[in-house]
């Protein structure tokens, strides 16, 4: 059963992955995209990780997604606008790409990655595990990260402001 | 539930990988280049989440990544994004190829 969910994740979110990169219309690439991030949260609560598929769904689909929406609608790329790249570029892209994909499979293939079979963690304080350890452990990456959103707060508005 | 191996999810986001480096290679766009590198991002936060649960399923640490990662992703759109609206301003593109004023 989880296995047939599995499979059909995985081909529906490399389909819309391929989608992303070879529609020629920008707001459709950002469409499949958010398809492509719906299926990586069902990834997420299918590794029991039910949390990151909250968050993720939140922060990617919910907000990112609709910062790329806005700004294709205000800069107005509704048309195919995008002119053949020189072949020699793409023939490069395929190239690099697919020998490091097919590299990596040989690789994951020939390695016998054996996963422990331990107990599984106590499913039902799991968010509450995840606060505890954010706020003790993690505590200064959390402080520092917003920082982060705060610089790039201020950056963002004054990269974006308009010049007199 | 553990019909699936890590082996069958590290498929899935090396192919999300490297489908997002392809489109970094050939997209012109740079709105397409960024999503791009959204995907790059989501295939490791999968990684991290997969290894997490099964080689360490007792500690919390790959979820942590996943998380910093989620973080940093936004505050690079927002900057990103930034730049975009300010190069079309200044182009009226967004045509990586029409901003080449510091290529020599």
């Amino acid at each position: 059963m989880s296995q047939t969910i599995f499979y059909i994740l995985a081909s529906l979110s490399i389909i819309s992955a391929l989608f992303v990169v070879f529609s020629k219309i920008p707001i459709y690439s950002v469409l499949w995209l958010i398809v492509c991030f719906f299926t990586i949260a069902g990834h997420y609560v299918m590794l029991n990780a039910q949390f990151m598929a909250i968050v993720h769904i939140i922060v990617y689909a919910g907000a990112i997604m609709v910062l790329f929406l806005f700004t294709v609608m205000l800069l107005n790329l509704n048309k195919e606008s995008e002119p053949h790249k020189r072949t020699y570029l793409k023939f490069a892209a395929i190239l690099s790409a697919g020998v490091l994909f097919l590299t990596l499979l040989a690789a994951f293939k020939s390695t016998n990655l054996t996963p422990y079979q331990l107990p599984e963690v106590n499913e039902v304080g799991y968010i509450q595990n995840v606060g505890i350890k954010l706020f003790t452990d993690y505590l200064l990456p959390f402080e520092i990260s917003s920082i982060l959103f705060l610089s790039a707060m201020i950056g963002a508005v004054v990269l974006a402001k308009k010049e007199k | 539930m553990n019909q699936i191996t890590i082996t069958h999810i590290l498929f899935v986001s090396t192919a999300l990988f490297f489908i997002g480096m392809y489109g970094l290679f050939t997209r012109r766009n740079m709105i397409t280049m960024l999503m791009s590198v959204e995907l790059i991002l989501n295939s490791v936060n999968i990684n991290f989440v997969a290894f997490n649960k099964y080689l360490y399923p007792q500690n919390l640490d790959g979820i942590f990544f996943t998380i910093f990662i989620i973080t940093i992703a936004a505050a690079e759109a927002a900057v990103a994004i930034s730049i975009i609206i300010n190069l079309y301003r200044s182009h009226q593109s967004i045509d990586v190829d029409d901003a080449s004023e510091m290529k020599y």
